[in-house]
């Protein structure tokens, strides 16, 4: 009998040499590199942003999906791995990104019409390999929308994205991978914080308010792998603010430290 | 000193069959002229065995149905020549271009790379066949005899120092190539190889038939002395095809190319270099039958052009003739000619190959010819505009930018770097580099193009917005920040900025945008353009 089962392994491992490797070893899916976000929170509460696995990062309107996408642009472009965006409503921000210190040199930026472009131009970027970070942009594209994806498009995405070094974030109005996604954080923006600014009497007819930014509060709906590698960074304040599932971070406007594209204009 | 020689034999035939490697065993007559006077003007043996000889008219060769006429081919007779020179340049940099078919060596030395002459001649017949060239190979001390052993003898001819006249002795005394009239006086005599004409007396000879005479027979005795006269390394590497029948369709025009490409590739192998750029040209023929509507859509010049021309720059140099095919087509694809093709030219731009060793700690980058191959892709996707790496302009005017060629850095992190808002890590280990970030940047979202809007003031302040659908409370802002310019230009500016917290009524939005339903505040970006006096909204911060 165990003779009968060792040859029948040997058989079904001669039929697939070349096409899987070691098929009756166990895989350990819940290996996988985590890196920083960039946000101290974010990455005490969810450990960073997994390799090799689909993140879903969700949230309505003004809720800082895009400020968690530039900070995690911006670690992982100084790290010099390449990095692609697949903007499926044309809306990022070249000068926003470089104030938020996005190496646009290491980004390659898609500029999609629609969203079946979106998902085209992402499978491409998938089987081309090597891209550290690829970002699919579907935040302005309508939920109705993006609910029409088939299932079988996301499937596709985790399995391109699997046993590679590749991050894959999606960002959405609403979570649409369901299962697809390893990890999956929803935003909530809070209100603005306003700042009175002193020297804006200069200005005729001017407001003495400056925008400063406003909280983010995010929260963990699934996280299907483990982090192995933990980041190292321990800050009293974030470990205050990320509790249990949830935390809550700061969005600061650029010219709150002398950058942007209107740092002239506004006070400092 | 010693020199080998490389002789291409049937050159005229091969330079078609190097284009065809289906022609290969078959039997192949080639005809020119100025039809309908097309005469065979060469053949291979296996067309000879059939029956076919020099001088037969076009249509009496047509009569044999198993031999393949084709006609003469200057262009690949060039490309084929270019190709020997190659396989020459790739051993030794001293040749001598003899002629079309034949290229003289000098292989001094070259015992140190190669090992023995015998391996010299070896690696020279296995690099000619790498270029689809069926070459003889003859080496001797003496350059005149290496060029006629390479004529005269097939295969590989080693001619030991002081055995010239008597190798070349077989030889028949036409290998020596004499005129017409020396050939018709030495067949009176009864003179037919080499080894009778070098017995002659040579004084007697110089009476008959003159000083080149005597050149033939210092010829056949192998004691001709003479110096290489060396060729200049070409830089240009072209490949051209004339074609007897238009091609209209991608698909042919594709297999076309392939050969082509694969042909040039083999050539920069043989270099060891690599494609930098390659420049494509058609020589175009009739017009489409869509013609119509291709003048709709293009220039009347580009339409009435007889000449495609294309330039596939790469950011890497490449010599991998697939990819370089499948860029190709990709570019034919967004650009099609709009005439069928009568001729394609191929020129590539030398440049070293790239040599480089991935690093076991530094980050993954795209492979480069992967990389070019699928930004490629995805420009047929979305359009050449709309892909690439923004940078960011010298100009105050909101938005502008320009994009850019995507070309990811390769060398290692530098020491100190930017990591955000003008905070520098002070190596590049990521624990440190995270210690630096305290604040997290907002993020602005640009709408394009701007949403027109129609703002109420109180005051000089906003109050109330109407955009898209959706109407609001302002219930903070800030502003007014101008910003104006290119005053001296059609397409000046001149726009006060607010920022400004938009409490929106969800009762409107539900009605008329659901998507936007859950928004209930938001933070915008709107303008008023003095020049077109209107409020818009430039974009939202997310």
């Amino acid at each position: 009998m165990a003779g009968n089962l060792a040859r029948l392994r040997s058989q079904v491992e001669l039929a697939l040499a070349g096409r899987v490797a070691a098929p009756f070893t166990y895989r350990d899916r819940n290996f996988a590199e985590h890196v920083s976000t960039g946000i101290a929170e974010i990455d005490l509460l969810a450990g960073g942003l997994p390799r090799g696995a689909l993140t879903e990062i969700f949230g309505p309107d003004c809720s800082g999906r895009t400020s968690l996408l530039f900070s995690a642009l911006s670690m992982r472009t100084a790290h010099l791995e390449a990095c692609a965006l697949i903007d499926g409503c044309d809306a990022f921000d070249p000068h926003s990104a470089e104030a938020a210190g996005v190496d646009l040199k290491q980004l390659l930026w898609v500029r999609c019409k629609n969203i079946q472009q979106a998902l085209r131009a992402t499978d491409l970027l998938l089987q081309s390999g090597g891209f550290g970070f690829i970002a699919l942009d579907l935040s302005d594209v309508s939920r109705e929308v993006v609910r029409h994806v088939p299932l079988d498009a996301w499937f596709r995405f985790r399995r391109a994205v699997e046993d590679t070094q590749t991050i894959l974030v999606v960002l959405e109005q609403e979570s649409n991978a369901k299962t697809c996604a390893s990890l999956v954080l929803h935003l909530e923006g809070e209100t603005g914080r306003w700042a009175t600014s002193t020297q804006t009497q200069a200005i005729p007819n001017s407001i003495s308010k400056l925008l400063e930014g406003f909280d983010v509060r995010a929260e963990v709906l699934r996280s299907r792998v483990q982090p192995v590698v933990r980041t190292t960074f321990r800050d009293g304040l974030a470990a205050a603010n990320a509790s249990g599932r949830s935390a809550i971070y700061e969005a600061h406007a650029p010219w709150n430290y002398s950058m942007g594209a209107r740092s002239g204009l506004k006070p400092k | 000193m010693a020199f080998a020689s490389i002789h291409v034999p049937n050159f005229m035939v091969q330079a078609v069959v190097s284009a065809e490697p289906e022609l290969r065993g078959c039997a192949v007559a080639l005809v020119d002229g100025v039809p309908p006077l097309c005469v065979v003007v060469a053949l291979n043996e296996t067309a000879r065995m059939a029956g076919i000889q020099l001088g037969m008219s076009e249509s009496q060769a047509e009569e044999f149905c198993t031999v393949e006429i084709r006609k003469r081919s200057l262009a690949r007779e060039r490309a084929l020549h270019a190709a020997l020179l190659d396989v020459g340049w790739s051993v030794s940099p001293r040749i001598e271009d003899t002629a079309p078919e034949t290229i003289v060596l000098d292989i001094a030395g070259l015992h140190l790379l190669f090992g023995p002459e015998e391996n010299i001649a070896s690696e020279l017949v296995r690099r000619a066949a790498a270029l689809g060239l069926s070459a003889h190979v003859a080496v001797s001390a003496n350059l005149e005899t290496a060029i006629h052993g390479a004529r005269g003898v097939s295969g590989i001819t080693l001619i030991p120092p002081g055995e010239e006249a008597n190798c070349l002795g077989l030889l028949p005394v036409h290998a020596l190539c004499p005129t017409i009239e020396i050939q018709e006086t030495l067949a009176r005599w009864g003179i037919r190889t080499c080894a009778e004409f070098a017995a002659l007396p040579m004084l007697q000879l110089s009476e008959r038939l003159g000083q080149e005479g005597v050149l033939l027979h210092e010829l056949a005795r192998g004691a001709r002395l003479r110096s290489l006269v060396l060729a200049e390394p070409g830089t240009c590497f072209v490949e051209e095809m004339e074609l007897e029948e238009a091609v209209e369709d991608l698909e042919p025009l594709s297999f076309l190319l392939g050969r082509l490409l694969d042909q040039l590739c083999a050539r920069l192998r043989a270099r060891s270099l690599a494609a930098a750029a390659i420049h494509l040209r058609f020589d175009l023929g009739d017009f489409f039958g869509k013609e119509v509507q291709v003048q709709r859509e293009k220039s009347l010049e580009e339409v009435t052009s007889k000449i495609y021309e294309k330039v596939l720059n790469l950011p890497v140099a490449m010599g991998d003739s697939k990819t370089l095919l499948k860029l190709m087509r990709l570019q034919l694809q967004a650009n099609p000619p709009h005439a069928s093709i009568m001729k394609i030219t191929l020129m590539a731009e030398p440049a070293r190959a790239r040599a480089a060793q991935g690093g076991l700690f530094r980050p993954s980058i795209p492979d480069p010819e992967k990389l070019e191959l699928t930004v490629a892709r995805l420009a047929s996707l979305v359009g050449d505009a709309n892909i690439g790496s923004p940078e960011l302009v010298d100009s105050h005017r909101p938005g502008n930018f320009r994009m850019g060629r995507f070309v990811p850095a390769r060398e290692e992190p530098s020491v100190r770097r930017k990591i955000r808002c003008g905070v520098v890590a002070p190596d590049n280990s990521e624990e440190n580099a995270e210690l630096q970030f305290r604040q997290t940047a907002i993020a602005f979202r640009i709408f394009r193009p701007e949403w027109p809007a129609k703002v109420e003031l109180r005051g000089s302040c906003p109050a109330y917005i109407i955009f898209r659908g959706m109407r609001g409370n302002i219930t903070t802002a800030s502003g007014p920040w101008r910003t104006s310019g290119d005053w001296w230009r059609e397409d000046e500016w001149l726009q006060d900025e607010w920022d400004v917290n938009v409490r929106l009524d969800c009762s409107a939005a539900q009605n008329k945008r659901p998507s936007y339903a859950s928004s209930r505040e938001g933070l915008y970006r709107i303008y008023y353009d003095a020049l077109r006096q209107g409020w818009f909204v430039r974009g939202r911060y997310d």
